[in-house]
């Protein structure tokens, strides 16, 4: 007899384990992952399951933490080996949801009864959570780890609404210009130069992102005005510049890895994180800021005002925060953490990066996008515009 | 007693109503909805509003270039899809030898099993500089430029739907009456007249059938346009996109909406009457 009661399973347990963090990692959708592993079932029965499954609970120190957690995040935005170690210590089982938008999770949240405990919102958001009531204030006492002096002000600041904190800085990244040296013979240092590369040199293979934010703040920038205008006399401008340029686009598109790799686009609008990979990869496709100013974000971590397990969620953020911690995150996703604690202990080639770390003078010109600004119909108008001039 | 009859009326209620239901919740209820939401107002952050306005509808013209585009080469990429289609339906149908029938028909379903996002995106690499471009190179056709055109557009509607053009084709000249071809033969006619006046009329029902399915759903295409067009080329489509996920404003977008179904409307109600008044005629003419 040598068969086995596991050659009748659908599949292995290293597997059914593999298989689970490319779902929670959001790699994978919830209906792959459910059938591949031939669970079929609700995850609610799977949420039930694992905590038993993965860990035997234990005592806690910061009190009763219960044995459930649910986190919103962003695909691919964290390390699963810190979730893993997190349920390991405490005895809590991760949920992990992931979403595409602000604008999805906003929906969420207002749709009522989403049952999340930590999220993952950007710098734009917190004015419309604290008006519309969704967001609780955090009690930064329980978040030991948390230090404020070790973080440049700029970047935990959005989350500051009428004096109270409601976030804590989970990262932070900027928009500038990736270009190809080969390509180009002379390098841009600003959005003016973008627009005048690309209606020069650069003609067909320049990108624009299809993002009204970054694409109608670039044609803002090259004209010296503000990121975030919402002015209708400096919008008229920044459409001229886009659909003067549009012509001599490659492509209005947000995905520009493919077409910067072929070589088929020598510059683009880019997010650092986009920048970095195609650097990492072809050192000759370079970074840069614009002299004239540009986008810096950055995402905290937070609690939605109904959250249902309040310790649990406190003890997350707080091993989420610890410097060793934040740096098997960084090490998965490649975004600056913006904690004097964590880059200290970054290898230098990472902590000299000029993708990832650019320098001061460059930042001071930048403006985070403002809720307004994101809003704004006249800027969707523009946008449909100039798409489809 | 009437028992026998109204059991009767019953049974077909009964029978009935599951699909009235189901195509009450889901056809009749969301198309109100979007009704309903295309005469309110964005809320100030994004979304619905109530409210009864003809606001919306009075901004239709901001969209205007959208609909031309999507009038312009729905039409051109139907025409475009029939004529690749109906030669390989023809062959399909009337020319394969039969034991190879089934195999090749499969062959034309096969790309369906994988999902049609990575199948455009393959296309970025054939027409993207190193693809086509390059072999063009080879035998001294410089400069070419593919991808991110709407020539690029056109390859890709014509690949992707040439499936659902060359089924109802190959169904029509698959049920073809052989022995009005052998007739026409006995009777004198050449191959091509034979095709014409015999093959050809008697594929209308099917033509009709692949080019409607086909236009309609190019009305409402908008992952060709974005991934090969490189979001230069803008339909209907990737307005209502925009309009829902990133500007959230829903009720212009749901006026965008309505306005489609009506125009698709009245184009499809006119195609029908037209497809029935040829193949009336036609049952005329062979009568005679």
């Amino acid at each position: 007899m040598s068969k086995s009661y596991k050659d009748d399973l659908p599949i292995t347990a290293k597997k059914f384990m593999e298989e689970f963090r490319r779902y929670q990692n959001g790699s994978v959708s919830r209906r792959h992952f459910l059938g591949v592993t031939g669970l079929g079932t609700a995850m609610a029965v799977l949420g039930g399951a694992v905590p038993g499954a993965l860990s035997s609970r234990k005592a806690h120190a910061a009190g009763d933490l219960g044995d459930r957690l649910v986190f919103s995040t962003w695909p691919n935005y964290f390390d699963p080996a810190n979730i893993e170690k997190f349920t390991k210590d405490t005895g809590v089982a991760i949920q992990i949801n992931t979403f595409g938008s602000n604008e999805e999770m906003l929906a969420k949240l207002q749709a009522g009864a989403t049952g999340w405990d930590v999220f993952v919102p950007t710098n734009y958001t917190f004015e419309t959570y604290v008006g519309e009531d969704l967001i609780q204030p955090l009690d930064l006492s329980r978040l030991p780890n948390h230090d404020p002096n070790s973080q440049e002000a700029i970047f935990a600041g959005p989350a500051t609404v009428n004096g109270k904190i409601y976030g804590v800085l989970k990262n932070w990244g900027h928009t500038g210009i990736s270009y190809n040296t080969d390509k180009l013979s002379k390098a841009p240092t600003s959005w003016k130069d973008f627009f005048d590369i690309t209606m020069g040199e650069g003609s067909g293979h320049t990108i624009v992102h299809d993002y009204q934010l970054t694409t109608i703040g670039a044609a803002l920038c090259a004209h010296g005005f503000s990121f975030n205008s919402n002015d209708p006399a400096e919008l008229a401008q920044a459409e001229k510049t886009l659909i003067d340029a549009k012509p001599h686009l490659f492509a209005i598109s947000s995905d520009i890895q493919p077409s910067m790799r072929s070589g088929d686009a020598w510059m683009t609008i880019a997010w650092n994180g986009d920048a970095l990979q195609l650097n990492k990869d072809m050192p000759e496709i370079a970074y840069t800021l614009g002299t004239d100013g540009g986008e810096i974000w950055s995402d905290f971590y937070a609690i939605p005002k109904e959250a249902p397990h309040l310790n649990a969620a406190y003890a997350f953020i707080d091993f989420m925060l610890d410097p060793q911690v934040q740096v098997g995150e960084f090490n998965v996703h490649g975004y600056a953490i913006g904690d004097a604690r964590v880059d200290a202990l970054l290898p230098s080639d990472v902590s000299e990066n000029p993708i990832l770390f650019p320098a001061k003078e460059l930042m001071s010109g930048l403006e985070f996008g403002a809720a307004s600004t994101l809003t704004n119909p006249d800027r969707a108008e523009l946008l449909a515009r100039f798409k489809s001039a | 007693m009437a028992t026998e009859a109204s059991k009767g009326r019953w049974l077909t209620a009964g029978l009935l109503a599951p699909s009235s239901i189901w195509f009450l919740i889901m056809l009749v209820m969301p198309l109100v909805v979007v009704a309903i939401f295309s005469f309110g107002e964005r809320a100030p952050a994004g979304g619905y509003t109530a409210s009864f306005t003809f606001e919306q509808y009075a901004n239709l013209p901001a969209r205007l270039k959208a609909f031309q585009n999507t009038l312009t080469l729905a039409p051109l990429g139907t025409v475009l899809t029939l004529l690749v289609a109906y030669p390989l339906a023809y062959y399909l149908a009337v020319k394969a030898p039969s034991r190879w029938k089934l195999a090749l028909l499969v062959l034309v379903i096969v790309p369906f099993w994988t999902s049609l996002l990575i199948r455009t995106y393959a296309w970025i690499f054939i027409l993207g500089g190193r693809g086509i471009p390059t072999l063009l190179e080879f035998i001294g056709i410089e400069g070419v430029r593919l991808i991110n055109t709407p020539t690029a557009v056109v390859i890709g509607i014509v690949y992707i739907y040439l499936p659902l053009m060359v089924f109802p084709i190959f169904v029509s000249l698959e049920k073809l009456d052989k022995r009005l071809l052998e007739a026409s033969n006995d009777l004198g006619g050449s191959p091509f007249r034979t095709f014409l006046q015999i093959t050809l009329p008697l594929s209308i029902p099917g033509m009709a059938t692949g080019c409607m399915l086909v236009f309609i759903l190019l009305m409402g295409e908008f992952l060709i346009p974005a991934i090969l067009g490189g979001g230069k080329v803008f339909f209907i489509g990737n307005a209502l996109v925009d309009l829902f996920l990133q500007s959230r404003n829903w009720p212009f977008g749901a006026a965008v909406a309505t306005t489609l179904v009506i125009i698709m409307l009245v184009i499809v109600s006119i195609y029908m009457r037209l497809m029935m008044r040829v193949s009336a005629h036609r049952e005329d003419v062979s009568i005679m």
